[in-house]
This record gives C-alpha cells, structure tokens and sequence, in this order.
C-alpha cells in the first residue's frame, strides 16, 4: 500500500534527484572544504602533532554537507506555503505527524545519501577508514545527524513565512551550528567558553560519534555520543511536529 | 429527516483588527449545491479555508457532516474535498504523480488508483502531458489540472472556490456537467464560489451572497430575483452589494499574487 508517508518521502527524494544542479552544487562545497583545509592546514595540524589532518577533518565534512542538505530540505516547507502545495497536504485526511514523518525521512535520506558520496570523495582524496567493523555504526550517526536537522529545519520553516529570513538561519544557525562543532579543530585544550558552546552544540556529538566510528578517535565516547544524538533528534522531532501541527495557511 | 453537511452559525474572522467574515451563518444540506458569491474581498476564501480545518475562527460555531472543524480536525478532513482558488500543485512533479500523491494522501485503494487517475486526465484531456512537468503546462492546463485531482477521491462534501477561474467556456461547461452528474450519482455535496453568475444560477441549488464580511441575501436565485425584482442574478447582484469596483480588497489581493508570482524559483 502506497501510503501517505511513503508518498511523501518519494516526493523529496524524487524532486532532490531530479534537481541535478542542486546536487552537484552540494558536493562543491565539500570538495572545497576537503581541499582546501585538507591539504591547507594538513601541515600545521601535522607539525602540531595532530597526525593526518584529512583523516581528522574528513568525518567534520561529512557531516557539514548532510547538515546542510538537511537543513536545506527542512526550512523548504517554506516554498511549499508559498507555491501553494502545502495546503493541498494540510487539508488531507493524514495526521501532521504522518506527514512531518514522511517528509523528515524523505530530507534525511537525501543528506543522508549526499553525505555518502562525500565519503566516496574523501576516500579518493586520501582518507581511510580504520574501524571497518564500526562502520555500521558510522552509517547510524550520519542518519541521526540527517533526521535531526531536517526535523529541526522544518521545525524552524513552521514559524516563517518568507525566505527573507533565510540568510539570518544561515548566518546565526548553520554555520555556527557547523564551525562550532569540532567539525575542523579538535577539542582538546580549548578555552573554557568555547569549549562550552561545543559541548552545547547536538552536531558536536554527530561528528564526534561518526569520527569515533571511523577512524577510532572519540573525544566524548561512543555510548555518550549515542544518547545525545538519539534524545535530542526525538526532542527536535516532536517539538517540529508540534510546530508543524499549528500551521495555518 | 433531511441531514445537514454544513452548518456555519455566527462565523467571525478577524485579521488583526480588520474582521473578514462577520457574523455568517447559513446551512447546506446534504447533496445539494450551494453558490456561495460575492464581489472580492467578500471573504468567501477566508469562509472556505475556516470550514476546512486551514484558518481558525475567531468566533462562532462549525459543523461539517456533523464534526466540529476546529476539534475533530481528522474526522472533518475524512469527509470533504476540496480545489483551492490559489494554485496547489507541485510544480516539480508530473501531472500523474500530483495525481498519485493526492490518491495516496486520501487512501484512495491501490487498485483503483490508475484507473481513476487515468478517467480523470482524460476528461480534462491532459493524458498526453500526464508525464510532463506541471511547470510547464499552461495557466488553464494547471487548474484543469487541480480540478481532475480533486476528482480522484469521492469525498461527501466537495469545496470549490473558483474552480473554473482561467477556463474557457467549453472547459467550463464540461467541467459543470461532471460535477453535476457526481452530485447527483453520489449524492455529493457541493459548496462553490464563481463570479459568473450564469454559471452560479444553471449549477446551483440554493444561493448566499456575503459582502464586506456580512450575508445578504439568501435563497434560490429565482427567490434572490424575485426579492430585488430583477430579470437575472446578474443584474440582482448588483443590486444587492452596488456597482462600486472593490478595488482596494481586489488590488491588494492581486498584489500579493503577483509577488508571489515574482519569487518564482
Ligand atoms: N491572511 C490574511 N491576513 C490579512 N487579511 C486577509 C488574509 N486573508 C484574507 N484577508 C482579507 O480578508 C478579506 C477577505 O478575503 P477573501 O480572500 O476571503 O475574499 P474573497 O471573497 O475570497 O475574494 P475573491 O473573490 O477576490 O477571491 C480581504 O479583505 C482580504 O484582504
Ligand atoms: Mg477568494
């Protein structure tokens, strides 16, 4: 039975694969970071006694580009009020928890595949897998990572009506949500204020469990990076249901 | 006993301050057609979006098949259909899969889907773009479109606010005589908005108009012509709200359209 979850989620993942450009223009991003800062400040980090940097930064990008993907599928409940679609599925005989469901899993299996081609890339550009047999777990955080933010994006694209707001979520959530995560410099040794903004940041534990999971090098520990990433993607996904369960259109 | 499917008492809708529907109140009865007119800016949208769970009233009470719109939301999106003025569709999806996404969204069965999607693209004559983007079909290809998607499912009560809006005429009539025809077989209620007025008198059962907010008049249209002793419902309508053009409400409405149309992807 087709129903409406799946019906949902094939509507993303559909309309993502179709949009060719967006796909590509997803993947810059990363490639660029990887090079850039890869083999930029592989040097430094190496001289510092960090080791290889692209195998510490790999994992970081990762889970940039499904942050992204995810947060950008999530906040486009936007232009579905806009074009008109969203009340064709609001005014349906299908609960607003079916279908926050159903369009938080189709976003997450977009980041979530976007992300495993960054892996792809990273492997090419010299990063190795070292816990093979993790990998599993690996594959578990960047779903996490992938649910929780398309479930926090349309949580936020609840309460706006316009994408004006859009370069203020991209300025004052996403990018800090990133740059403050330990997604680029390790977390040993850092100034006290920082380092509590990091331990504040759900995405901190994402990078942490996937790194963890890949290369062996956790900073919190599995079990904690776990627990974060699991409370906090429920608490996002019932507060964004709710949030979604009170637009009016 | 004559059962009711909708009943509105004492509607109000206030937008910061402005009040859109004032104190409306009138009942449909099951499978009959209702016209529900009005120059713009009556509030006849703002009635329809209150009656299908999509606005919330700031006061007065609603009951759609007997199930309160504002309590029993899910109860109350089981029984109705609807096709919206603004445009709804998914303009990065096919014809056939806006069709396939709407059979999913009201359980339409597996079985019966293909063939009511493929009935219905062919009444509205859309089964050789059906794989086409609706992005690229044409203004009146589009509701054509919306029309056969509100079409897919059966459902008691079917909303249509303008639904033959951007149609010519021979669409139009096609279109009236289907509608005419479910309502008859299914027994299917039907509350309409249009402001052609010939058309609202041929389909119609029973007639409300609503001005600033407010009825005014309600009945038969021949009761509606009797009553401001007028040889058509055209000419009566404009009797009853006045030939002034609404153009502050009309403007600003088309306004926001355009902007909207303006932040095109
Ligand atoms: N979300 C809103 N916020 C503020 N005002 C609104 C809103 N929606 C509608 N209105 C106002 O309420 C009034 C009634 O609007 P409505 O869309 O119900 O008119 P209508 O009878 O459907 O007109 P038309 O024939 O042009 O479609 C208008 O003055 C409109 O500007
Ligand atoms: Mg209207």
């Amino acid at each position: 039975m087709k129903g409406p979850i799946y019906i949902m989620w094939l509507r993303q993942v559909k309309k993502y694969w179709r949009s060719k450009p967006r796909m590509i223009g997803a993947l810059g991003q990363p490639l660029l970071f990887l090079l850039a800062f890869g083999f930029g400040f592989g040097p430094i980090f190496q001289k510092a006694g960090g080791g290889n940097y692209i195998e510490f930064l790999a994992p970081g990008i990762i889970a940039m580009s499904i942050l992204f993907t995810a947060m950008f599928t999530g906040i486009e409940v936007i232009w579905d009020r806009r074009f008109g679609f969203l009340k064709e599925t609001l005014v349906a005989p299908v609960s607003r928890t079916q279908i926050m469901i159903g369009r938080t899993l189709g976003g997450a299996t977009v980041s979530f595949l976007q992300g495993i081609v960054v892996i792809l890339m990273s492997l090419l550009i010299g990063f190795s897998i070292t816990h093979w047999a993790l990998l599993p777990g690996a594959i578990l955080f960047m779903f996490l990572i992938a649910m929780l933010f398309t479930a926090f994006g349309t949580a936020i694209a609840s309460r706006l009506d316009d994408m004006q707001a859009f370069p203020l979520i991209m300025n004052f959530l996403i990018m800090p949500i990133f740059f403050l995560s330990g997604a680029l410099f390790p977390l040993e040794g850092l100034p006290k204020g920082l380092e509590l903004v990091i331990k504040l940041n759900p995405l901190s534990y994402g990078v942490d469990g996937l790194r963890g999971t890949l290369t062996g090098a956790f900073h919190f520990s599995l079990m904690l990076d776990l627990a974060v990433m699991l409370g906090v993607t429920l608490a996002i996904g019932i507060i964004g249901t709710w949030l979604f369960s009170k637009i009016e259109v | 006993m004559e059962e009711l499917a909708i009943v509105a008492k004492d509607l109000v809708k206030n937008f910061n301050g402005f009040t859109a529907v004032d104190h409306v109140s009138f009942t449909v009865k099951q499978g009959e057609m209702f016209a529900f007119l009005g120059p713009n800016g009556a509030g006849k949208t703002t009635t329809i979006k209150m009656l299908t769970t999509l606005l919330q009233p700031t006061a007065g009470t609603i009951l759609i098949n007997g199930n309160d719109p504002v309590k029993q939301q899910d109860l109350v999106r089981k029984s109705f259909g609807i096709v919206f003025q603004d445009p709804s569709l998914d303009d990065d999806l096919t014809a056939y899969e806006n069709m396939e996404f709407h059979a999913a969204f009201y359980h339409v069965p597996d079985n019966q889907r293909e063939e009511r999607i493929r009935v219905l693209l062919n009444f509205v004559e859309l089964w050789e773009r059906k794989d086409n983007m609706v992005k690229t079909f044409s203004g009146g290809m589009k509701r054509r479109l919306e029309i056969a998607r509100g079409l897919i499912h059966h459902p008691k009560i079917l909303f249509l606010d303008e639904p033959t809006i951007g149609l010519d005429p021979q669409t139009r009539n096609h279109m009236w005589e289907y509608i005419k025809d479910l309502n008859k077989k299914e027994k299917m209620t039907v509350f309409f908005t249009t402001h052609y007025m010939e058309e609202a008198e041929k389909a119609s059962d029973k007639i409300a108009i609503i001005d600033k907010g407010k009825i005014i008049s309600q009945g038969t249209a021949a009761g509606i012509k009797k009553s401001t002793k007028k040889s058509s419902l055209e000419d009566a309508f404009l009797e009853l709200t006045g030939r002034k053009i609404r153009d502050e409400d009309a403007s600003a409405t088309d306004r926001m359209r355009t902007h909207r149309k303006a932040w095109g992807r």
